[in-house]
């Protein structure tokens, strides 16, 4: 019942604003279905219902946690759009405001999917959902990033969907129903056909990977994530790779039961290590703000992927660090937004010294990028840590080193970018460079979607509430071998 | 190899080598539409006839046969572009590659561990090819529709795999990916319109500011 609420409201909502006619009341859908969204996902998380065996749509805890991140997400970022769609006021946001909604639709279904068919439409949906919000400021840049997004993500997509057919293949094969329901496949997974269940999980790993921007399949992330509004990057970056995250998950889950867990854990290991190197690469001098934390989602994807593959307390700490991750890029990517706004640009070196132009964004941005490349005391240095005794726990020293070196090397190479922009000397301006450029001052509405997410980030790494906990916990436990 | 599921499967294999090797849009089009047509009349074929196989067919037919074709006919024309000028790798090469692929498809699918119903019929190479041949239109081709008929193809591939497993996916699943795929090739449609719109052509080539 609160399930299908959850589904319902947000497509109720994007056929109500399909219809709106008015610009500057449209944007208010926004906050009015996401934040009851929020509340209803509270209410689950709080008392989860109990779960019905053989149903298309039901929440385990991963499917839980994953549903808090996307809701949490979108209810601060609907917040922040009120404040987005008012410097823009010229520009029509109809679709923009229509496909936000889907898009929180789809997702949700995602998280809830118990079919991996029906797991698959919607993480399509999202595809299809998110693709006009990267051309939302209308110029070659953004199409051309709409374009490599639309066809890279298609194509992956449906790579994802050959890997579904050989799974079931695979228990046809076997002698199993050959049914994609996902509590049918965990119990037969014992009798499917190895051959094709691996062929299943390859491909599977292939399709929705590069939907989470693993390396070497994220080429299309810096370019989308750069061009696509802040709002947009971090919902890509924090909510959509975490229920891409979740569908590669699934096909853990089923390995795990089928006894091939060895190969799934190894596949991980190498994408997740590729993406740290990849990341590592990339940023250094990398001088646009936005690619910059395109590659720094490739990396926490990396981070994501090494936790699953070490098993044990790692998987816990991942699980912890899809939350962390979430909030904190949904902060950076809100407030870079502000500085991109701000200065026309979103180049290191023509946005220097944000600082004294825009106080807060600019702090904000530099506490994000603290919180995100694991200080202490925000939450992501608590589940980097935990990801790492894990590592050192199960007695891998010289995966633990490499990860230590990757994390450091990306983190120096952050920082430069990252300090430039915000404490580095302003720029100086000749009136002409100005021009008619409006001096936008920082909205309320825009500096508190960033600082709310980052409060979180930061409470998250002081206290953990128990109920939380236990999330993290019931999650984790879901991906142990022998369950 | 007389019975219809097999003709029509040999026919949409041929009619992979005529997509690789024309440079005509329109014939492109339609042959990648008669191909979905063709093979949306697998499923009562191989299942025999239920609501359930029929829905498939009809929905199929419907989208690959006509609508999806409509809406990348109604593309060319706001576009205004006929032909696809200097792919990447010319005509006899694509042509050249589709059937090495497809010779390497039919000699895998011999190696495959298969059920024994499914050991010696078309169903697996011609589902291999197909992906083959739509990865290459992917590859090798610069215009933004060619590309789109790329993904087409490869779809059709996935569906060719997919009428063996057709009791895995519930209706209202098969409802559902029709449905995205349709959006999916819609939403194509308007951005290669917007594309055509900043550069006066679809040439991929133009794609080329953002990199590092």
């Amino acid at each position: 019942m609160l399930l299908d609420a959850i589904i319902i409201l947000p497509l109720l909502a994007a056929a109500l604003a399909a219809v709106v006619p008015s610009e500057s009341r449209r944007p208010w859908l926004l906050p009015a279905a996401a934040i009851p969204h929020l509340l209803l996902v509270g209410r689950i998380i709080a008392a989860p219902p109990a779960m019905g065996d053989g149903t298309m749509l039901a929440l385990d805890g991963l499917g839980r946690l994953v549903l808090l991140v996307v809701s949490l997400l979108f209810a601060v970022s609907s917040i922040y759009s009120l404040g987005y769609f008012r410097t823009h006021p010229t520009w029509s946001n109809r679709t923009f405001v229509v496909c936000l909604l889907l898009f929180l639709g789809a997702m949700s279904v995602a998280a809830a999917a118990r079919h991996l068919g029906l797991l698959w439409v919607a993480v399509e949906a999202t595809t299809v959902a998110s693709a006009p919000m990267i051309y939302f400021n209308r110029n070659r840049f953004s199409i051309e990033a709409t374009w490599k997004y639309l066809l890279f993500c298609s194509v992956g997509i449906a790579l994802a969907m050959l890997g579904i057919l050989f799974l079931a293949y695979a228990g046809l094969h076997g002698g199993a129903e050959g049914s994609l329901q996902f509590d049918l496949l965990l119990s037969q997974a014992q009798l499917f056909s190895k051959p094709w269940l691996r062929a299943g999980f390859v491909f599977l790993l292939v399709g929705f990977g590069t939907k989470m921007g693993l390396a070497p399949l994220h080429t299309w992330k810096p370019d989308a994530y750069g061009e696509a509004p802040g709002l947009v990057g971090g919902l890509l970056a924090g909510g959509l790779t975490s229920v891409a995250f979740l569908a590669v998950l699934r096909a853990v889950q089923i390995m795990n039961a089928a006894g091939e867990a060895e190969l799934a854990r190894q596949c991980l290991l190498g994408l997740g290590l590729l993406s740290l190197v990849f990341a590592a690469i990339f940023v250094i001098r990398q001088r646009d703000i936005k690619r910059m934390l395109a590659y720094s989602s490739v990396e926490h994807m990396g981070i994501l992927a090494i936790g699953v593959s070490v098993g044990g307390l790692a998987v816990y700490g991942a699980m912890f660090h899809v939350l962390n991750n979430a909030l904190t890029k949904g902060s950076l990517f809100m407030s870079a937004g502000n500085i991109h706004r701000y200065f026309g640009s979103k180049k290191m070196c023509e946005t220097q010294g944000a600082v004294s132009a825009l106080p807060w964004s600019a702090g904000l941005f530099l506490a994000g990028f603290l919180a995100i490349a694991g200080s202490p005391p925000f939450g992501p240095f608590l589940s980097e840590f935990t990801i790492l005794c894990g590592i050192f726990g199960a007695g891998r020293s010289g995966l633990g080193l490499a990860f230590i070196s990757l994390l450091a090397v990306i983190f120096i190479g952050m920082s430069h970018t990252v300090v430039s922009v915000a404490l580095g000397p302003p720029m100086e301006e000749t009136p002409e460079e100005v021009g008619d450029r409006r001096p936008l001052r920082e909205g309320f509405l825009t500096v508190l979607g960033p600082f709310l997410l980052l409060g979180l980030v930061l409470v998250l790494g002081l206290y953990l509430p128990p109920p939380l906990r236990d999330l993290f916990r019931e999650a984790a436990g879901l991906l142990e071998v022998g369950r | 190899m007389n019975d219809p599921a097999s003709t029509i499967l040999f026919s949409v294999i041929l009619l992979n080598f005529f997509i690789l090797g024309t440079s005509r849009l329109g014939a492109c089009i339609r042959v990648v539409a008669v191909q979905g047509a063709l093979l949306s009349l697998l499923p009562p074929l191989v299942h025999g006839v239920s609501a359930h196989s029929l829905f498939l067919a009809t929905g199929a037919f419907a989208l690959k046969g006509m609508v999806i074709p409509w809406l990348l006919f109604r593309a060319i024309r706001q576009v205004r572009i006929r032909r696809e000028m200097e792919p990447r790798i010319g005509y006899i090469a694509t042509l050249m590659l589709g059937a090495l692929t497809t010779a390497g498809a039919f000699i895998f699918a011999d190696r495959l561990p298969l059920m024994p119903e499914h050991l010696h019929s078309l169903f697996i190479p011609a589902s291999l090819s197909t992906l083959a041949v739509g990865f290459l239109l992917l590859i090798t081709r610069r215009k933004a529709i060619t590309q789109v008929l790329g993904y087409l193809v490869f779809e059709n591939g996935i569906f060719i795999f997919g009428i063996l497993l057709a009791k895995a996916m519930p209706l209202m699943v098969e409802a559902g990916v029709l449905l995205d795929m349709l959006v999916a090739i819609f939403v194509m449609g308007i951005v290669m319109n917007h594309i055509n719109r900043e550069y006066s052509s679809i040439d991929t080539e133009n794609l080329c500011l953002l990199k590092e």
